[in-house]
């Protein structure tokens, strides 16, 4: 239909666009500026992009497949020569097998998303759902505190956590998640608590529940959507998480996955490319699971919040 | 839609308050005041007070007044780390936010498969802070990677990336235009809002693709512009991983990728000079809080609110 509009005078383009132009229906988003040459051009931009996008990535899979002497050699993705050898190199090149560190990331994760869906959305229900006194000042406060660096409370930190003698330990990682200090997920669950009808909490209130069961019937079970992101988001940004992990893990038994990766690339560096690469892939991996299952719930997160 | 907007609608408190939710919000809020005193306002205090004495872990801090501020003066590493950072955040977000907004604007005319390329295009924010990541680009743009072969199949010789001061941060700032795929969705979503009408009047009055992106696109979208660019310029001044990585967590080679959170570290994790490395922290937080005033300044002029 715009294929008309494109090529007509004005005068009837005016025309036909007169009935479809108040809305932007998906039919006429997908249609408006349509012809195959244009679309065969954008197209083939689009995944020239994607495909210089993700070289580097698809790369570094293939050299992680490839015999040692050859991966500096070889700029290509294609593999000649399928080979496993640098993941069972890389996975026992350390003091511990890999996967102890994995699991290491695995439990400072979890710890995390336990921290965060609880305590997040215990107070994104209270800025969303109850009155009390100086809201809109402890509301402030905490979209404040979503923009400050981590920098500022840093050093007292660790001097708090070394006297305690968490240093070492997984601790100092996921206590500010258990107490709510990733403001960034309260924010996003007080958003989506918004949205949910106030009539469902009132039905309740007249059924005789107070504010713990509306919480836990009403609410809970219909923000499972901004609990998924929060998951995913909590997953991805601890897994790499390397600032504080390396702040507060200096035994290597302790270390998770990126301490561990960044301390063989500085022991092997010349060496042993192809193990460093096949592990670095094994650290990306649960990354890829979790984009690859959760990124509707992703994509929603950012659209509705702005992310990072 | 965004914590920004949030901020600039906050106004008077509503005042009304009933005992039964004063209760019931202070059981829900618990976890949140208690991180708040003890792991966000209690440590800011603190780092506030160590900024002004001599602190190594060991002994007691020392007070010292002003000392590690007039320091900052005369500091040639921090002098040589700002301008790192500067010429990072500074070239970087501009970047990544023009590549988002064109993708975003390219995607969202009806392609065929859009989910397909916005996955593709977002995956770099994922993993781009990961030492993964970071770990390949300083094999990719090292003396025989990758970026160097390529180079060679147009007779252009190639050079070490990393080891090269004058081109070690590019290769940092590289990698963060790379992440652009966060904002493009922000972009995406933003453009949901945009009614086709408008593109359909203008151009019906004979109005260019070019012309309707700088007369309709860029000022509807302007509040999510102007959120991503605070966002981003927040985001950025913290960058650590990739230049720590990347530099074997020296800043090097001749302190060109020193960013500022890498400086920071060093000064209190590597030298345990704590109270200095306090007084830095304050000095970020004063930089990012003046970006951003300026931001929310210059907004004024450029971003259309239609509230």
């Amino acid at each position: 239909m715009t294929d008309l509009l494109r090529r007509d005078d004005t005068a009837t383009s005016a025309i036909l666009a007169a009935p479809t132009g108040a809305t932007r229906a998906p039919a006429g988003r997908r249609s408006r500026g349509f012809s195959p040459l244009r679309s065969v051009i954008k197209h083939t931009v689009l995944i020239a992009g994607a495909l210089l996008m993700l070289y580097p990535v698809l790369w570094m899979v293939a050299s992680s497949l490839r015999p040692n002497d050859k991966i500096f050699t070889d700029p290509s993705i294609i593999l000649r020569d399928f080979e496993i050898a640098n993941y069972v190199n890389g996975w026992n090149a350390f003091a511990e097998p890999f996967g102890h560190y994995l699991i290491n990331s695995a439990l400072v994760v979890l710890g995390c998303i336990l921290g965060n869906l609880v305590a997040c959305s215990m107070a994104a229900y209270a800025f969303a759902r109850l009155e009390f006194r100086g809201k809109k000042w402890w509301f402030a406060i905490m979209l404040v505190t979503i923009m400050l660096p981590i920098h500022v409370i840093i050093v007292p930190q660790y001097i708090m956590f070394a006297q305690l003698g968490w240093v070492n330990t997984y601790l100092p990682l996921i206590l500010p998640k258990v107490l709510a200090t990733d403001a960034f997920f309260i924010f996003l669950m007080v958003q989506f608590i918004r949205g949910i009808p106030r009539e469902l909490d009132e039905a309740a209130r007249i059924d005789g529940a107070g504010h713990g069961r509306t919480f836990l019937q009403i609410i809970l079970p219909l923000m499972v959507p901004a609990l998924g992101t929060t998951t995913i988001f909590t997953f991805i940004w601890v897994w790499n998480d390397f600032f504080s992990q390396l702040i507060y893990l200096t035994k290597p038994e302790k270390y998770t996955t990126p301490l561990a990766l960044r301390a063989f690339v500085d022991q092997q560096a010349a060496t042993d490319w192809g193990a460093v690469f096949a592990m670095s892939v094994v650290s990306l991996l649960p990354v890829f699971i979790v984009f690859l299952l959760g990124q509707r719930f992703l994509i929603q997160g950012i659209a509705t919040t702005g992310g990072k | 839609m965004s914590a920004i907007n949030e901020l600039r609608h906050l106004k008077g408190g509503s005042g009304q308050t009933t005992k039964r939710d004063g209760k019931a919000a202070l059981v829900f809020l618990a976890p949140w005041f208690i991180g708040l005193f003890a792991i966000t306002a209690g440590p800011m205090l603190a780092s506030l007070y160590l900024s002004f004495t001599k602190y190594n872990l060991l002994q007691p801090p020392v007070f010292t007044g002003l000392d590690n501020f007039t320091r900052m003066f005369t500091d040639e590493r921090l002098h040589k780390s700002l301008g790192v950072t500067f010429t990072y955040v500074l070239v970087s977000v501009p970047l990544q936010l023009a590549l988002a907004l064109a993708l975003a604007v390219l995607l969202d005319r009806g392609v065929r498969g859009l989910s397909f390329y916005r996955s593709i295009y977002y995956l770099p924010s994922l993993i781009g802070g990961s030492v993964a990541i970071a770990v390949l680009w300083r094999t990719v743009f090292g003396t025989d990677g990758l970026f160097n072969v390529v180079l060679g199949w147009f007779g252009i010789e190639g050079k070490g990336w990393i080891s090269d001061p004058d081109t070690a941060l590019w290769t940092l700032i590289l990698l963060n235009v790379w992440t652009f795929g966060a904002p493009m969705v922000i972009f995406l979503a933003g453009l949901r809002q945009v009614p086709g009408s408008y593109y359909e009047a203008a151009s019906v009055d004979g109005a260019s693709k070019w012309r309707q992106f700088w007369s309709i696109t860029v000022p509807l979208l302007s509040p999510i512009i102007f959120f991503n660019l605070v966002l981003q310029i927040i985001h950025s001044f913290q960058s650590f991983t990739q230049a720590f990585v990347v530099s074997g967590g020296t800043g090097g080679p001749a302190d060109s990728t020193l960013v500022f959170s890498l400086y920071l570290y060093q000064r209190g994790f590597g030298a345990f000079d704590m109270g200095y490395a306090a007084s830095l922290a304050w000095l970020l937080v004063i930089i990012i809080g003046a970006f951003t005033a300026i931001n929310f300044w210059a907004s004024k002029y450029w971003v259309f609110y239609d509230d």
